[in-house]
């Protein structure tokens, strides 16, 4: 017998859950979708390093598939990988965490983002966000049953929340902070002031620090500062970080949670029922990142460094004002001083120039004004689309567009 | 690092920057690199800018030939004579003073297999020092100077993405 015909009812949204039916598609996909459909595209919209994982790390996970190292690992994650994790914040930060019970391998640092509200927030409790931020921060918090309590920040204050915005955001069910620096998508990076500005705001409301420093090993100028340079912060400070940025390995999804024994023991709870473990070779490939990727990410970090002073000097020559970022890979210059809205510059510049850009507000309202514009794209690339974005300005804008670049370090220049 | 460095470094990743570009790289001013260029292109640090060609994919194909040769060293020259009177000749790209089984490594380029068997038969072998010669012809180049040369397929990333 022929089955009926039955029409799908997508106009009933009853059966969704109300949360997720009520969240906002993400900004970003609507441009991810135009930029997809314009052929010949020269995108500076992309949040993952442009280098391929580098090949000892490729060649460790390879390795791995033919000895059919295929199976479950620990919920936690490999004991030697957990290891490798603990020895690496030893060596960098100076901080020892227990590969037993303070450490969670997690599925990219998404994951570990998710499990941190999911453990902490109670319905209604509420995270305090950063605005502009990274887009999953608000939502994950959402979908946890917290609320997102959204905090200003500025280009003139270098995109670091100020203590002010930070107290009144302040309500007696605020339970958590989250901060990310080096910063997506505004390349901001925080002073040692800034981070014990913070880490007392954190210990004075009795708050949990939701720490995001996946970006950390790309610091330029200065070396990044840790919040777990802060021992008093310690039993309140969960840490994210991650493979896919400094070793370029976005598409292994592997990442970090480092914190307190009871934190990171409830985050295991639900990561064991929902995710079980992360890829068994993509945990081989991290341990051979950890042991012997120290050059292959300097290798890439130099050359970051070289085109973040490259772009940076070309959008300040034509007009888009932008500070030099010290660290991630991202500028977010200001296109106010061409009188066009985010989206409005972004769209014209894809429909007109082909190149893609992502809009500041994709980040939140204090994103408006400003446009993100990645550099982990080649060298030659990054000229082509400044190329197009003078075409543009000139077109548009010729008073605000200048020929020669700026010095920025006429100042203070290095005796190196 | 030294300032030096740093301009070589930016030149290699790129030689057509322009010494305003190469400024902010490496936070200097543009005259300072100016001079800078001009100075190691005068000492023969910097001995040039070519374009990086693809040998696999250009039009006109070229032959070419790793040649060992055994020589024998002259008293008061050891290997730099012999070594002048071979890589003086145009169609001859390289050569290398190598340990092991032979002496020197001489790669060759030519249009036809003809033109390099004429180089070993009229012009190498019947050098009064060599000992012997052993030619492999070149079948493919997979990388060079660094670059991988052969096509694999373009690496998809997504144009956006958060």
């Amino acid at each position: 017998m022929k089955p009926a015909i039955i029409e799908p009812i997508f106009q009933s949204q009853s059966r969704i859950n109300q949360d997720v039916a009520d969240l906002p598609p993400s900004g970003i996909r609507r441009f991810f979708d135009l930029a997809a459909n314009t052929p010949g595209v020269i995108s500076l919209g992309v949040g993952e390093p442009d280098f391929a994982t580098p090949w000892h790390i490729s060649e460790a996970g390879i390795h791995a598939l033919e000895m059919g190292q295929t199976s479950y690992t620990s919920n936690s994650g490999m004991p030697r990988l957990r290891e490798e994790v603990s020895a690496y914040f030893e060596r960098i930060h100076h901080c020892r965490y227990d590969p037993a019970g303070e450490l969670l391998i997690t599925i990219g640092g998404s994951e570990g983002l998710d499990l941190s509200f999911r453990a902490l927030l109670n319905p209604g409790e509420e995270a305090i966000i950063v605005d502009p931020s990274f887009v999953s921060y608000a939502p994950l918090a959402i979908l946890a049953g917290g609320k997102a309590i959204r905090i200003p920040t500025t280009a003139e204050n270098g995109f670091v929340p100020r203590r002010e915005h930070l107290e009144k955001a302040l309500s007696p069910r605020t339970k958590i902070l989250v901060v990310n620096y080096p910063n997506n998508p505004t390349g901001a990076t925080l002073t040692m002031e800034n981070v014990e500005e913070i880490a007392d705001f954190v210990l004075r409301s009795d708050l949990i620090l939701v720490s995001d420093e996946i970006y950390l090993p790309l610091s330029y100028e200065t070396k990044g500062i840790s919040f777990t340079s802060i021992p008093e912060l310690r039993e309140q400070l969960v840490l994210l970080h991650g493979f896919s940025k400094a070793w370029a390995m976005t598409g292994w999804r592997l990442g970090i949670a480092a914190g307190p024994r009871d934190i990171i023991a409830a985050m295991t709870k639900i990561h064991q029922y929902s995710i079980m473990c992360a890829s068994s070779l993509a945990q081989i490939a991290a341990i051979e990142a950890l042991k012997n990727g120290a050059d292959e990410v300097e290798r890439m970090r130099r050359e970051y460094d070289a085109r973040r002073r490259f772009i940076a000097s070309h959008f300040n020559r034509l007009g888009l004002d932008c500070f030099i970022p010290k660290g991630a890979f991202y500028v977010f210059p200001s296109i106010r001083r061409t009188g066009l809205s985010s989206e409005e510059f972004a769209l014209r510049l894809l429909e007109d120039e082909r190149v893609a850009v992502v809009p500041g507000t994709a980040f939140g309202e204090c994103g408006e004004g400003h446009i993100r514009c990645s550099y982990a794209t080649s060298l030659e690339e990054i000229r082509e689309a400044i190329n197009h974005i003078e075409h543009f300005l000139t077109k548009n804008h010729p008073e605000i567009v200048s020929e020669s670049l700026p010095l920025p370090y006429r100042e203070e220049k290095a005796e190196h | 690092m030294p300032l030096q460095n740093k301009i070589l470094e930016a030149l290699e990743r790129d030689a057509r920057l322009s010494p305003a570009d190469i400024a902010v790289m490496v936070e200097a001013d543009e005259e300072t690199v100016k001079e800078e260029i001009h100075r190691m292109e005068k000492e023969g640090i910097i001995l040039g800018y070519k374009a990086h060609i693809n040998p696999e994919r250009r039009e006109a194909q070229k032959v070419a030939c790793l040649i060992e040769v055994s020589v024998q060293p002259e008293r008061g020259h050891g290997f730099d004579k012999i070594a002048e009177r071979i890589y003086n000749y145009p169609e001859v790209q390289s050569v290398f003073l190598v340990s092991g089984g032979y002496d020197l490594l001489v790669v060759i380029e030519g249009k036809t297999m003809r033109d390099i068997a004429n180089f070993v038969i009229e012009k190498l072998s019947i050098l009064p020092n060599v000992r012997s010669t052993a030619s492999h012809f070149l079948l493919k180049k997979y990388k060079e100077l660094g670059t991988v040369l052969v096509q694999y397929p373009e690496r998809e990333r997504i144009p956006v993405s958060p």
